[in-house]
């Protein structure tokens, strides 16, 4: 996974409550098989007929978008972030997440950042206004022109996406032994787990 | 100190804890399906890496397939996708049913009937709807395709403790009023994300009183108010349901296994995060307005004042315009939330007698092939068909209608499904979700209805 440090870009304002992963990336494109070349896709019903804030050319190179509540709700499809990660898009800001699309998010060097409802809209009128934010993981920042906003993330996730670490590499290089031990003691204790008694 | 059951089934699978309540949790049960899998296997393979332990997953192909025509899938992608995930299986050793296999269905459908789905358990799934299998009392989520390849490698899921949130409901539901009318109830006033945060606990004895078909549909839409995961505590109805499916333990090892399952439930002085209270009496039959779950009044209610112009423009309608008496074109029994054999059975006994109304185009899905077979055995096929019903094969079809049943754009649906995102059903589809009676009654009628007055 690519390391998250800091970036600096306009950010596209897309503030609607509810936007859900079948508006991000309908359904029938889950049909592709492949985790790439997806952000043709993205958003596509809004996309036609043109005039979608996504296509305005002053965004163009955004890696940022605002987005509002409840962003990302829906169905666990991956697909809706690794397309907006074929856009080019590498952080999220919104009052709330969908929850199974926010733990996506992480998966794929993707930041969400969370923020109460007033540093959101001061965000999202920067947005509105399309001036370049830099946001700092590290440090917890994201910096509009005459003011910096704090952020949190659970430490795990804040070194995830710092260290750009492959979590499953991670787990098997410092928790295989203690699978093993889970495995074995839950063996005994609930065989019927464990048994096959179907043919 | 007295824990919640979510607690219970979380510290019995916490593999490493951590910091900050998270922990790496051991999962023991997994289903796959065609569509949020192929990237995992692609991944493992990258990796050099086989399935830690295959047998702990059960797939089958639901979301792409046709119900009708299958043998083969007329599309393309959707034929290669479906023949990926066999093929994927195949390669790792895990147990596909074919689309012949008179066991295939939707995922959340299969896993109960087979007894993959059982009390106490970890069971994930590449799908939202995972947390149908909470009503077992297990420890079920849905995930991404990255945590799929993350299971099929280590068997552990890095998780971080949800807040617990009790919601207990009383009494008794009136006549033609479904557990999919509860579940709407409580989304339509906690809101889409409302639940965010939390794993949700159903409890009372409206909760007691329910078959496990019921029990599943109020789970399954847990995720529709935003949790991820949906409980009921396991009793003698769970117990009953599961005897003799088989994946079931047998003998001394079924005794063993439900003398156990009978330890996980909340302690009676356990403290919820949040708790909620509703009055089944007091609840009628739902039916959503909007383009999210939460947007939905009771039959006899009109869209309400107030309401956003985008699901207004949307689905066609005005702020103060009555459900009932709107006009469908379409309408949808099945999918993972009401497709088993209770809700054809309800469906059933509104459709006996009665015709589909003239213009509209009603399909029954069966949410499995057990379901299917069953309802065949019972005469609701018969039923279904005298009274102009399309009866077709299990899948999730119209539910997101990824294979080739879909809405024009701009008609109308009753829809027994959980979603009425824009889009779901096809390009510019407009979806009312509602009970499968209540789908029915729209079916005969043309419109919008009320099912208690029909
Ligand atoms: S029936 Fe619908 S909600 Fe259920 S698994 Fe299939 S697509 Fe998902």
């Amino acid at each position: 996974m690519t390391p998250f440090t800091t970036l600096s870009s306009r950010a596209v304002p897309l503030p609607e409550a509810n936007i859900d992963t079948d508006i991000i990336l309908p359904a029938r494109f889950l049909l592709h098989t492949e985790k790439h070349g997806l952000g043709r896709f993205a958003f596509f019903e809004r996309r036609q007929g043109g005039g979608f804030i996504l296509d305005d050319p002053r965004l163009t190179g955004a890696q940022i978008l605002v987005a509002g509540e409840n962003f990302g709700c829906g169905s666990s499809r991956e697909q809706a972030p690794w397309a907006l990660a074929d856009l080019g898009i590498r952080c999220i800001v919104a009052p709330s997440f969908g929850e199974i699309f926010r733990a996506n998010c992480i998966r794929n060097a993707m930041l969400p950042v969370t923020l109460g409802r007033a540093d959101w809209l001061r965000v999202l009128e920067a947005a509105q206004r399309f001036e370049v934010m830099a946001v700092y993981l590290a440090t917890g920042r994201l910096d509009l022109a005459n003011t910096s906003i704090g952020f949190s993330l659970p430490p795990r996730e804040r070194e995830a996406l710092l260290d750009g670490r492959d979590e499953i590499d991670l787990i098997l290089a410092h928790h295989a032994a203690a699978i093993a031990a889970f495995e074995t003691r839950q063996r005994h204790d609930q065989p019927w787990l464990w048994e096959t008694h179907h043919g | 100190m007295p824990v919640t059951l979510y607690d219970r089934l979380w510290d019995a699978h916490v593999v490493a804890a951590e910091a900050d309540s998270g922990a790496l949790l051991y999962i023991d049960r997994m289903l796959l399906h065609e569509v949020s899998s192929p990237q995992a296997f692609a991944g493992l393979r990258e990796r050099g890496l086989r399935p830690r332990r295959a047998a702990a997953h059960l797939a089958v192909a639901d979301h792409a397939v046709p119900t009708r025509a299958r043998h083969p899938i007329a599309d393309p992608q959707a034929r290669a996708q479906v023949a990926l995930l066999e093929a994927n299986c195949a390669a790792a050793g895990i147990e596909y049913l074919a689309l012949d296999d008179a066991r295939q269905g939707i995922v959340h459908v299969i896993g109960p009937e087979l007894g993959f789905t059982l009390p106490g358990i970890t069971l994930v799934c590449g799908d939202s709807h995972t947390a149908t299998h909470g009503a077992f009392g297990a420890l079920a989520f849905g995930i991404g395709t990255s945590e799929i390849e993350s299971v099929l490698a280590t068997q552990v899921l890095r998780q971080q403790r949800a807040r617990t949130l009790r919601v207990r409901i009383d009494g008794v539901l009136g006549q033609g009023v479904s557990a999919k009318d509860v579940i709407l109830t409580l989304i339509g006033r906690i809101g889409a994300g409302g639940a965010a945060g939390f794993a949700i606990e159903y409890a009372g004895s409206t909760v007691s009183g329910m078959s496990m078909e019921a029990r599943m549909t109020l789970c399954n839409m847990t995720i529709e108010a935003g949790a991820r995961i949906g409980l009921i505590a396991p009793d003698d109805t769970t117990f009953a349901y599961l005897k003799g499916r088989p994946r079931a333990p047998v003998d001394a090892v079924w005794e063993a296994a439900v003398a156990y399952w009978r330890t996980l439930a909340s302690d009676p002085v356990a403290v919820f995060d949040r708790e909620i209270a509703l009055d089944a009496a007091a609840i009628a039959p739902q039916v959503s307005w909007g383009t999210s779950p939460d947007q939905v009044v009771a039959v006899d209610g009109v869209v309400p004042a107030g309401a956003g112009k985008g699901a207004l423009a949307y689905m066609g309608l005005s702020a103060g315009a009555p459900l009932a008496g709107l006009a469908i074109d379409r309408v949808f029994i099945g999918s993972c939330t009401n497709g088993r054999i209770e809700d054809l059975r309800a469906a059933a006994a509104v459709a006996q007698g009665r015709r589909v109304a003239d213009g509209v185009t009603a399909i029954v899905v069966p949410g499995s092939g057990l379901v299917k077979r069953t309802a065949e055995a019972e005469g609701l096929r018969d039923i279904f068909i005298a009274a102009g019903f399309e009866w077709r094969e299990p899948g999730c079809s119209l539910c997101v209608a990824m294979n080739d049943d879909r809405l024009d754009p701009g008609q109308r649906c009753a829809s027994t499904s959980n979603r009425n995102f824009e889009g779901r059903q096809g390009i510019g589809a407009r979806t009312h979700l509602m009970s499968p009676a209540m789908a029915a009654a729209a079916a005969v009628t043309g419109v919008i209805t009320d099912v208690r007055a029909l």
